[in-house]
């Protein structure tokens, strides 16, 4: 029986072999961590803490200015050194709080909940939002508000996406093999928060050791159901991943809510069961650093502040024949030109690209119209118009080819036989007739 | 490019970081490959002047696009196939016994004019390769028209004929193509194989579905234009194809000659010249057998593939301007 899926789509090759089979390391401690402030989509963070100060582990060091925020945490104990900018994932400097590791690993005062499943909603989404947690697939929008639906929005369905269809990446596929209760304790949590008696795991079926736990620790749990869904990019898409599990199909411009869903990732429901549980905020994650670039790719539990640099040497190091890196996955990642870009809570991945792995993006074509990115689309555009209008300079008429429902997965890009740029060419489009 | 040896070396670029290895050449050179079948009968029956006729229109085309890029200051990309494509598909759209300046003057006409004018590969509103014997046709239309006898290699088989199957249906009708077939058994039989005076490479419908298929395998072309094409033909030949009145139409004969399996499966088929959406590419296949019929039973001229796809590339941007694919999520918004 094939699999439930959605439509358009691509198979690249997944490369998961190099990391899926090792186990999560914890990375060892940083001796200091760079926490940038603003680690999430929305207003950042205002700095808690003076140069000089001493914090723990768990110590709130950035609140929030606003509700589309989260709060930010010290992931060591130790004084904080700095305040200053650093990189971010996508090149730009934000500012961060540099903090100086004692190694006594220290954790700051937490409340335990043994009893979490029996607190009032309300009280559950406001330790989400006080663990700083966002969604760790990428994305990084704030989980609370996620959690908090406006009333004209009935949710009835939650979704746990651990699809992972980026290529390479098995961070999600760890967690799911080697703490599945707790992944299933977070989708419960978020079901209570949200008042859901449906819940599923949407699981990409090339993870059959995932699908296998999941599924066991969901036995004789009424209401949870773990899907396994058809291999192909970009399945973890929101909207592609309702689609395939729910057949409900998100309106244009429209959020999974207004077909009452909401999507968690696999590391997202875990923090949010550790929240709930422990009191502990948001960290730490699991990092996924592979590529044929590094030498010992692996999963990593890194603290978020962490240089990428440490990471890579945790993995053994490079070989001689990288040339790029990606944070994230190769379809929608973004390369970096420092290996001091620090792990933050959307890190899922750093990939060490080799030669032979990477594709040049350099001299195009034409479009020869072979409609390869209209097939391969997932939200049904016509990507090669698109490009074409981009490319002469025709903006304004991209709108009447609903260029703002793409959401860049770069699959267009990746099929055109003409090597043409085309997502980079609808971006460009996207920012001008934004302005 | 060089390893990164330092980290300041690292390669910055925007995502996607990795892409498929389909190539525009890798396509062109399999189509190429794909109508193999058919001109290696089309050699084997006509003999080795379609192998004349067939590499003048090549070079005609490979030197026309090397002369127009060279000339405009492009780069010259006669590596991707595309140019060898069209000559070969002009070649096998033509007469064995066409002069040599044909060709010459065809390929010209398709690849300088037809594509090259117009900006190049992607850019060309018409099917070069049609443009170039629609040219053809029209200033030579007697040598373009004039059907000679197959080579020995068929002796014996009923091959001797000098017109087209189709012109002879038109002259005579069904009766005389019989009786030059001997009976309609092997009438049929012969069309299926190639045993038919006509162009060098349409004449084995068996060979080009062959080659079909093959692409149909590899994914370049779907059945939606070669279907929608085919069909209509088919109905449509059906239902006003006969003298007798209205359903008493011979639709496989108008499925097997003239150069309705050539035209439907690799020059319809265009990715240039064709919608780009399935839904698209459905309407301009029924269109293209709607004209393919009204120009067969109506008009003039016996065989009316190539222009019926001629005048359905003029609307392939305005199909697809109005059948656009349907956007994810934009139905049930609408409905509201």
């Amino acid at each position: 029986m094939a699999l439930p899926t959605f439509k358009g789509g691509v198979h690249p090759p997944d490369h998961k072999e190099l990391s899926a089979g090792a186990p999560v390391k914890e990375a060892p401690s940083p001796s200091q961590v760079l926490i940038p402030l603003s680690q999430h989509i929305g207003a950042p963070c205002k700095c808690t803490v003076k140069i000089g100060q001493e914090v723990k582990k768990g110590d709130l060091i950035g609140e929030p200015t606003g509700f589309v925020s989260a709060p930010v945490h010290s992931s060591v104990s130790g004084k904080v050194v700095a305040l200053m900018d650093v990189p971010n994932a996508m090149g730009r400097m934000v500012p961060a709080v540099v903090i100086e590791n004692n190694g006594k690993e220290e954790w700051a005062q937490l409340k335990d909940n043994p009893d979490y499943m029996r607190l009032a909603p309300e009280e559950l989404r406001e330790k989400v939002k006080d663990a700083g947690i966002v969604g760790m697939g990428g994305a990084t929008f704030p989980t609370h508000v996620k959690l908090s639906p406006p009333k004209e929005k009935p949710v009835d369905v939650v979704i746990i996406n651990g699809a992972e269809c980026e290529p390479y990446l098995t961070a999600d596929h760890r967690l799911m093999v080697e703490s599945p209760a707790e992944v299933l304790e977070g989708l419960k949590v978020i079901m209570r928060i949200l008042g859901v008696e449906k819940g599923y795991v949407g699981i990409e079926s090339n993870k059959p050791d995932a699908v296998e736990k999941m599924k066991e620790a969901a036995s004789g749990e009424a209401g949870i159901e773990v899907v396994e869904l058809e291999v192909k990019y970009p399945q973890g898409a929101e909207k592609m991943l309702i689609k395939a599990i729910t057949d409900r199909e998100v309106p244009a411009g429209g959020l999974p809510m207004d077909v009452g869903v909401v999507v968690q990732n696999v590391g997202t429901a875990l923090a949010i069961f550790e929240a709930c549980r422990y009191g502990k905020p948001l960290i730490e994650r699991v990092v996924t650093v592979t590529g044929r670039g590094v030498k010992n790719p692996g999963n990593l539990m890194a603290k978020i502040g962490t240089p990428v640099r440490e990471l890579i040497e945790a993995c053994g190091g490079l070989n001689d024949n990288p040339v790029k890196v990606v944070l994230g996955g190769p379809m929608m990642g973004f390369a970096q030109y420092t290996l001091d870009v620090p792990v933050a809570k959307g890190t899922s991945g750093v990939l060490v690209m080799s030669e032979e792995e990477h594709s040049a993006s350099g001299k195009f074509g034409h479009c020869i119209r072979c409609g390869n990115c209209i097939d391969a689309c997932p939200m049904g555009l016509m990507p090669s118009l698109l490009s074409i209008f981009s490319e002469k300079g025709f903006y304004e008429e991209t709108k009447d080819y609903n260029i703002l429902d793409c959401f860049e997965c770069g699959t267009c890009t990746y099929v055109c036989p003409a090597k043409r740029p085309i997502v980079q060419f609808i971006r460009l489009a996207k920012s001008l007739i934004k302005r | 490019m060089a390893v990164a040896k330092k980290e300041q070396e690292l390669l910055v670029t925007v995502s996607p970081h990795i892409r498929s290895d389909e190539t525009v050449g890798r396509i062109m050179w399999t189509v190429s490959l794909s109508l193999l079948p058919a001109f290696v009968f089309g050699v084997y029956y006509f003999g080795p002047k379609a192998v004349y006729v067939t590499a003048l229109c090549i070079v005609g085309s490979l030197f026309s696009e090397w002369l127009v890029q060279k000339m405009t200051g492009r780069e010259v990309t006669l590596g991707d196939g595309s140019a060898f494509l069209t000559g070969l598909l002009l070649g096998m759209n033509m007469p064995a016994s066409a002069p040599f300046y044909i060709p010459l003057v065809s390929s010209f006409v398709a690849v300088a004019i037809t594509k090259q004018l117009f900006g190049g590969i992607g850019y060309n509103i018409f099917n070069p390769a049609l443009i170039g014997r629609a040219f053809a046709l029209i200033t030579w239309p007697r040598a373009m028209t004039s059907w000679t006898e197959p080579t020995a290699a068929f002796v014996g088989l009923d091959a001797k004929t000098t017109a087209t199957p189709l012109g002879l249906l038109k002259e005579g009708g069904m009766q005389k193509l019989v009786e030059v077939f001997g009976d309609k058994a092997s009438l049929y039989t012969d069309l299926l194989l190639g045993h038919r005076a006509g162009s060098l490479g349409e004449t084995s419908v068996i060979a080009l579905l062959v080659g079909g298929a093959f692409l149909l395998y590899k994914r370049y072309i779907t059945w939606h234009i070669p279907v929608s094409f085919l069909g209509t033909v088919a109905v449509l030949a059906w239902a006003f194809g006969g003298k007798g009145g209205l359903f008493t139409g011979d639709p496989l004969l108008h499925l097997l000659s003239g150069g309705l399996m050539l035209g439907a499966i690799f020059m319809a088929t265009d990715y240039v010249t064709c919608p780009s959406t399935r839904l698209g590419q459905v309407v301009f296949g029924i269109g293209c057998g709607v004209l393919t019929i009204l120009i067969r039973l109506k008009a003039g001229y016996p065989e009316g593939v190539m222009f019926a796809i001629l005048l359905m590339n003029c609307f392939a941007p305005m199909i697809d301007r109005n059948l656009k694919s349907k956007v994810f999520g934009l139905k049930k918004e609408a409905r509201k």
